[in-house]
């Protein structure tokens, strides 16, 4: 009993280290941005720049020399946050294929902005008519979810593939993606990410920590026993909502990085892992978030070092955590029986 | 003093398929009502009309003196459903986050305090599951799950207790000790309504019965029930008697 307490606060301890660092890593956003916009002259800019000049002589590691690096570096640990964090709700609320859905979703999202970028002239990140896009989806699922008389993931599953087709179609009949590259929504781009796509990532990371540290207890009471959170006159249909959209700000923001198609893989992968080997809530909670960090900082400077696709090596980096965690689980039981 | 529970002529069809039709009862303070009936007559349908959580076709349904829709001292109820029984299969959760569900209604949004944690654990010496609370709630045995399932409407300080047949898959020692809490409970004050398809352990602990299946066929005393053949009536009316051996 004890022992459990001690791991916790163990846990407890290591996810504030990370949050200290992704604070950190989030000065530099701030500042990026203040320069992109001409607000300041980018002093912080230059001492991460700096820094990461140092680390490049001792260490023959150069990505940290380049503001795209640290700007990666940053908007990936703000995902191994949000990520998990949102993850442990929809997860747990049986709700994982809504992440994916989502995100193909905010692609339709990406076509139907090029077009419009294509027919007015007004140029914006591609991550604002996606993230306009996913919201109406988020509802739109919501709905289906609710009226539809088929099983429960099916509406999803047309959801899922109706939006990609529909994003296909609006793609060909502007004449192909102008300015952005096709790849790089689907598998994410870490190098071309531009300073407004830092921006949103703060501003949507700020939205969900802000929503979810007010609202732990009520989210976490209707996802473990909805009828009792209804009974205790919380407004669950009302929870329900916000936890999608809060799921659709996720995907949108971590887009850039990991892709359409393995973005929601941030969400479901390293809640898995925690949640096969984490006694509490509070613990899967710290451990997922310890999980989806590592995964990301690792993977991004493993890809950049390797010359691999950063999205899929920080997917297969949570992947490789989650199995080890079902091991491990196993090998407890198998310890527990024996005795 | 107004009922805990007063429900008036209400009716509820699933589509075409009518599942409570003109029931009207009332719950005084600190009364233990049975809950009683065939498989698919209705009876957690009527206790989700009575807790809001279906709104019936017609009929009016008031909780604490108050109309179901204005109502909103969730706080006041702990509702063990038999949803509660099975989830928390994979989620990992642990007995004392569990009970502490119980304060959230009182904190709002801000974070738990000393005081809170001190119901807490008072509502677990309660029900006594102490040795457990910090272990997964699905690590438990049904009985001793439905005991901290209590404990959170114990920690929520509510004043009726709604059970939803909660002693389903509980061996026969840990139900008796179930209906033993239940029973202390209920002389502390709490109101209990209680869903139990087993009619001897109804008879031997309720205080009155409601028997239905689809309309109300008796509601009034334990005595005048088991007096009455309201019992055949009802499970006759389905075509079917139920027997159960546990």
């Amino acid at each position: 009993m004890r022992n459990s307490t001690r791991r916790l606060q163990a846990l407890r301890s290591a996810a504030i280290a990370v949050f200290g660092f992704v604070a950190i890593l989030s000065a530099f956003l701030v500042s990026d941005t203040l320069l992109a916009y001409g607000l300041s002259s980018g002093g912080l800019v230059g001492v991460f720049l700096s820094l990461g000049g140092l680390i490049a002589d001792a260490t023959g590691f150069t990505l940290l020399s380049f503001r795209f690096g640290w700007r990666m570096l940053a908007i990936g640990g703000l995902i191994g946050i949000v990520g998990p964090l949102i993850g442990m709700y929809i997860v747990h609320r049986e709700m994982a294929m809504i992440g994916e859905t989502l995100a193909h979703t905010a692609f339709a999202g990406v076509a139907i902005g090029l077009l419009v970028t294509g027919a007015t002239g007004i140029e914006t990140n591609y991550l604002v008519p996606a993230l306009i896009v996913a919201i109406l989806g988020a509802f739109l699922v919501e709905y289906l979810a609710a009226r539809s008389s088929s099983y429960g993931d099916v509406p999803i599953a047309i959801m899922l593939s109706g939006s990609f087709a529909l994003g296909t179609l609006v793609i060909s009949y502007g004449g192909g993606l102008t300015g952005i590259s096709i790849e790089g929504v689907l598998f994410g781009n870490v190098s071309v990410v531009p300073p407004s796509g830092g921006t949103m990532m703060l501003v949507l990371s700020a939205i969900v920590l802000g929503v979810v540290t007010t609202q732990y207890k009520q989210l976490l009471f209707i996802t473990f026993d909805e009828q009792a959170a209804r009974v205790a006159q919380l407004n669950v249909s009302a929870y329900n909502s916000l936890l999608i959209v809060l799921t659709a700000l996720v995907v949108v923001g971590a887009m850039q990085i990991l892709g359409v198609i393995l973005v929601a893989a941030m969400l479901v992968v390293p809640v898995a892992a925690a949640s096969q080997v984490a006694t509490s809530f509070r613990e899967a909670l710290y451990l997922a978030v310890l999980i989806g960090e590592a995964s990301i900082i690792i993977g991004l400077v493993v890809a950049h070092q390797a010359g691999l696709p950063a999205g899929g090596t920080i997917v297969m980096l949570g992947v490789v955590c989650y199995v080890a965690a079902v091991v491990i689980s196993d090998r407890d039981l198998a310890s527990i029986s024996v005795r | 003093m107004s009922p805990i529970i007063d429900v008036t002529d209400v009716s509820f069809a699933y589509g075409d398929t009518p599942a409570v039709s003109d029931v009207s009862l009332t719950v005084e303070s600190g009364e233990f009502l049975g809950l009683i009936g065939p498989n698919g007559s209705g009876k957690t349908t009527l206790l989700h009309i009575m807790l809001g959580l279906i709104e019936p076709d017609s009929g009016s349904v008031e909780l604490f003196g108050e109309p179901i829709d204005e109502f909103s001292a969730g706080h006041r109820i702990g509702y063990v459903s038999q949803q509660s029984t099975s989830k928390g299969s994979t989620m990992p959760i642990t007995v004392r986050e569990v009970i502490e569900m119980g304060r959230f209604a009182h904190a709002g949004s801000r974070r738990l305090a000393e005081e809170d944690h001190a119901i807490v654990a008072e509502a677990i010496e309660t029900v006594d599951i102490a040795e457990l609370q910090d272990r997964r709630i699905n690590a438990l045995s049904g009985g001793q799950r439905q005991r901290a399932y209590i404990a959170r409407a114990l920690a929520s300080e509510a004043d009726l207790l709604a059970l939803d047949e909660p002693t389903v898959g509980v061996d026969a020692e840990s139900r008796d000790a179930f209906y033993g809490l239940l029973d202390r409970l209920n002389s502390d004050g709490i109101t209990i309504v209680l869903i139990e398809h087993d009619i001897g352990v109804v008879t031997d602990r309720a205080s009155r019965i409601a028997c239905i299946n689809r309309e109300l066929y008796h509601h009034g005393d334990t005595e005048s029930f088991v007096e009455s053949d309201a019992l055949a009536e009802a499970y006759g009316a389905s075509g079917r008697v139920v027997h159960h051996h546990h």
